[in-house]
């Protein structure tokens, strides 16, 4: 398995897996990612992300539960591995690094 | 198409036959899970964004997930298909079978391999001089928005193209003309010795205006890119910079140029790339120093015929420059009285400076373009005989394994899985020769790039060298995978494992055809490389009308040598170095300085030839050895003789003159004795006529030492000898001379690059043949063992069957030659008609190239016909 970087969809598709914790899976990543971001992203976009995170090992999945409203279908319920959790982490820090470096009256003036 | 709802709650259904894709399609293993997850997004969309597009976005999102290479989480864990062409231990047999032939023939694979190699290198080689031909002068950011002004002046009917123009040219062009963005005279290349303290080097530059360096992108190691305004400043490239100043920043620091002036350097360039046509010019001197301090330039500054400085000028965006020199044509004939020889201006665009150099007639003819186009023809044909080759060999070969594919096709094999096979291996054996080809170029550059003059090098980098090079082994792998992988598939099993399958007539007749083929091309290669060595020995061989041997050059530059030739000559004769000395105003292996202002009795008034000048001292005749042939040579015994002319026989010729000794002949407003006539002395091409020529006395304007040697004493001790006293003289400037006979020897350069090049590219060309056709008669031996071995056993001497074995090649090779004559002909004589002074095309040429194609070609076949003929014929039949 190939540990890469990770992508700017893949980043927001790996911390949705986290926000949702158990209830993470494909359809409803999308639908969380839709409303709540208010953008428009595609359901094959988000699998082929999910896969691609799979391969770098950020998250790992299993089988799980059927319900009604997906005609009795199983689910694949995603979870953040360790390494998933590291490079969120990472990523956060770097974004807080650059974020201090903008000197506070711009922030101020911006209304950040 | 689907139903649009369907559902209790009124929840529209997604689309049935969109489900049936995803039922069908969907990456296995996903099955479930993605069906599952679709749904509920349906839902989902239908709640916000209402059933239409919630339909529409299910459909695309089912048609984005099937996609067949859409990569599946399980894959791995995926069996193979029962019959696949890819199972891996198939692909590991296939692998082992070609690596197994490969040795097991290695002759035969070598061969193969050999050649086919040999064939790619030359073509990369090629392709790699062309693509070197054809990045020539693209350097500037806007190398096809600029174009050097050039014009075509008419002689006696006769039109000639010169890339000259005259200073108030330029001032017109920048006053009425907005075409041009930017606009630079400059001076031709010219030599100068540059000094720094004790450092002093010769070297070639130009004096320029300051808006040259913008326009062709002249790239500052130091300084900026617009210093030339200044009237004693200097930019240097960095490999004189370095020359000069070592690792010292150069920046400031004082060059003395010619021991007249200082200037002060005010930056340096990176030098211009090998592919510019300015990849001799070494300094960049502005022009207002120019103007100050050249005699010529003072008067040349108003005077609209002195065409002595060349004009670069960069079109503005969007216009066009066809367009720009259409407007420029008439200029200098709008001007105040037009010169008689009608100049039309135009601008050579810079893009096709170096490859359309030539004109006649005023037309455009090409140039070296049309050796690109050659020698592009040559590589295509010496790799289409490698090609050839190889499949001829590919597909001689195929038949020994009928049998292999008789039992693979009894054991199960599938055809599909046959040609597989067969074009895995060819496509193996390609690639292999592309690696030694790659290999071989590697090799071989050094000795190309000397041969050719050129520094190339492997592209290693550009995408597209590899995607021809990879592209190309793949197609020649194909065509010659394609006759054995779909011709030996399609054996029936049975009659090929029974033994009655037997190669038939019509599998040899393209084979036959191609070998005729090879044959003509090399055939012609060789005839064509005769030729053109033979155009450059006849050239060699044509009187120079004067001795070039220890003959010396010498140029004066510096003010310290004007005055002092007397003085000069009067000691270098005292040391016996040389025998004589002379001055004159042009080099005698150069034509440069013409006229058309001569007029002579007899001579009809809208007749205004052009004569090449000459302005030499008295002992220039004696020193080059010219001969007289009426008449005599100057003589400082005759005061008179500084208003006298000697002419060369092609101006007597042209003049007509019934009794030319006591004639005289008109000339910047003076009547001249004809004194004496000499035969014509090659000075110009040596390829073309000799132009007529007026020789007067010097009359001290900047010029040339001609210096004859003692040849009883050796030349390095006169050098040395020569050089003492020109120290003595000129302490400033380094001492560098020239050979006459070298530099004669140069006006070849040109020729016998093609000359070597060509032969070259036909020993290759033959070569490649011979060993095609070594193996297609090692094949044909092999083919015929057992008749051989038969005819042995009833008394065929070695020989018959030497006669019987070699009688096929020698037809094919004979009506190879017997197509390539007119083709070489035809082609041969359209490259002669480029030169006025060529050899004739002789028929011996033709049969000597026949004759030497034939008898290689025999020798090739006869070792492997003696090998097979003398062979034990028990060997042969003990098997049945």
């Amino acid at each position: 398995m190939k540990r890469g970087f990770l992508g700017e969809l893949e980043e927001v598709v790996l911390l949705t897996v986290a926000a949702l914790q158990e209830g993470a899976y494909c359809a409803s990543i999308t639908q969380t990612i839709d409303q709540q971001m208010g953008r428009s992203i595609s359901f094959p976009t988000v699998h082929t992300a999910l896969q691609r995170l799979e391969e770098k090992g950020f998250v790992a999945s299993q089988m799980g539960g059927a319900t009604a409203e997906r005609g009795g279908r199983q689910k694949r319920l995603f979870s953040v591995t360790a390494a998933g959790h590291r490079v969120l982490i990472e990523s956060r820090q770097v974004r807080a690094q650059l974020w201090a470096q903008i000197p506070t009256p711009i922030q101020q003036l911006w209304g950040a | 198409m689907g139903r649009l709802t369907e559902g209790r709650q009124g929840n529209p259904y997604p689309p049935h036959w969109v489900n049936w894709l995803l039922n069908r399609f969907s990456p296995v293993g996903l099955e479930d899970e993605l069906q599952g997850d679709l749904l509920e997004m349906h839902t989902y969309w239908v709640k916000t964004v209402g059933p239409s597009r919630a339909r529409w976005r299910y459909t695309l999102a089912v048609l984005r997930l099937i996609r067949p290479f859409t990569s599946s989480i399980n894959k791995q864990s995926h069996n193979y298909s029962e019959h696949s062409t890819w199972q891996p231990a198939m692909i590991r047999n296939y692998l082992k079978i070609a690596w197994r032939n490969l040795l097991r023939y290695k002759a035969f694979s070598a061969i193969n391999i050999v050649g086919l190699a040999t064939g790619m290198a030359v073509a990369m080689l090629i392709g790699l001089w062309i693509y070197d031909e054809l990045s020539f002068d693209r350097q500037p950011k806007e190398s096809d928005h600029i174009a050097q002004v050039w014009q075509i002046v008419q002689f006696d009917g006769q039109k000639a193209a010169y890339n000259v123009a005259s200073i108030p040219l330029a001032q017109e062009l920048r006053s009425h003309y907005p075409d041009f963005d930017r606009l630079a005279l400059a001076t031709a290349e010219r030599e100068a010795v540059l000094a720094t303290g004790e450092n002093r080097f010769t070297q070639t530059g130009r004096f320029v205006e300051s808006d040259f360096l913008p326009m062709m992108s002249v790239r500052m190691r130091t300084g900026p890119i617009k210093n030339l305004t200044d009237v004693n400043t200097i930019v240097l490239s960095q490999s004189l910079s370095t020359k000069l100043f070592g690792s010292e920043d150069p920046l400031n620091h004082l060059v003395r140029l010619d021991n007249k002036v200082s200037l002060r350097v005010t930056g340096v360039y990176q030098d211009f790339p090998i592919n510019s046509s300015f990849n001799t010019i070494h300094y960049l001197a502005p022009w207002p120093l120019f103007l100050r301090i050249d005699q010529g330039a003072k008067s040349a500054r108003d005077n609209w015929d002195e065409n002595s400085y060349q004009v670069f000028a960069q079109v503005k965006e969007g216009a066009s420059l066809a367009q720009a020199s259409a407007k420029i044509k008439d200029i200098r004939m709008k001007q105040e009285n037009p010169p008689p020889y009608k100049p039309e201006f135009f601008l050579h665009p810079m893009t096709q400076w170096h490859l359309y150099s030539n004109f006649d007639n005023g037309v455009n003819t090409g140039g070296l373009i049309q050796v690109v186009w050659l020698f592009s023809l040559i590589g295509g044909f010496v790799l289409l005989l490698a090609c050839i080759n190889f499949m001829n060999l590919s597909t001689a070969r195929s038949q020994q394994r009928a049998k292999e594919v008789g039992l693979r096709k009894v054991v199960g094999s599938l055809r599909g899985q046959l040609i597989t096979q067969f074009l895995g291996e060819t496509l193996l054996l390609t690639s292999l020769a592309f690696v030694v080809a790659l290999g071989l170029v590697q090799l071989s550059l050094p000795f190309f790039n000397q041969l050719a003059d050129k520094q190339i090098t492997i592209l290693w980098f550009n995408p597209y060298f590899w995607a021809i090079g990879v592209g190309f082994s793949l197609i020649t792998g194909l065509i010659a995978a394609s006759y054995p992988a779909l011709y030996l598939s399609s054996f029936q099993p049975i009659s090929v494992l029974k033994g009655s399958f037997s190669a038939g007539q019509q599998s040899s007749l393209p084979r036959k055809a191609l070998v005729v083929f090879q044959f003509t091309v090399s055939v012609t290669l060789i005839i064509g490389t005769c030729i053109v060595l033979r155009q450059i020995d006849y050239a060699k061989n044509r009187p120079t009308g004067y001795s070039r041997q220890g003959l010396l050059e010498i140029p004066m530059r510096t003010p310290a040598l004007m005055g002092h030739f007397d003085a000069l000559r009067t000691d270098l004769l005292a040391t016996g170095a040389i025998q004589e000395m002379a001055i004159s105003n042009m080099s005698v292996t150069a034509d440069k300085t013409g006229v058309t202002n001569v007029s002579w009795p007899g001579k009809s008034p809208d007749l205004h030839p052009l004569f090449m000048t000459n302005q030499v001292s008295h002992q220039f005749g004696r020193t080059i050895g010219w001969r007289v042939s009426a008449g005599r040579d100057f003589s400082t015994a005759f005061s008179r003789d500084s208003l006298a002319v000697v002419v060369n026989q092609s101006a007597l010729k042209l003049m007509g003159l019934k009794d030319p000794l006591h004639s005289m002949i008109h000339w910047n407003g003076r009547d001249l004795p004809i004194v004496g006539i000499i035969n014509d002395m090659i000075k110009d091409s040596p390829f073309g006529h000799v132009q007529p020529t007026l020789f007067v006395l010097y009359d001290a304007s900047a010029g040339v030492l001609t210096l004859r040697l003692t040849p009883t004493m050796a030349i390095s001790d006169a050098l040395t000898k020569i050089a003492g006293i020109f120290q003595q003289y000129d302490p400033s400037t380094p001492f560098a001379y020239k050979f006459v006979d070298e530099e004669y020897r140069k006006k070849f350069s040109t020729e016998e690059r093609i000359g070597k090049l060509a032969t070259l590219f036909a020993s290759l060309a033959i070569f490649i043949s011979c060993l095609g056709m070594f193996g297609l008669a090692s094949f044909m031996a092999e083919q015929r063992r057992k008749e051989i071995g038969i005819r042995k056993v009833l008394g065929a001497t070695v020989l018959t069957l030497w006669a019987l074995l070699a009688k096929d090649f020698v037809g094919l090779v004979l009506l190879g030659c017997v197509l390539a004559s007119p083709i070489a002909w035809y082609f041969l004589h359209e490259w002669l008609q480029s030169y006025t002074y060529r050899t004739q095309i002789s028929g011996w040429v033709f049969v000597l190239s026949g004759v030497g194609a034939l008898s290689i070609s025999m020798l090739t076949v006869s070792y492997q016909s003696i090998k097979a003929a003398l062979m034990n014929p028990v060997n042969a039949l003990k098997n049945d």
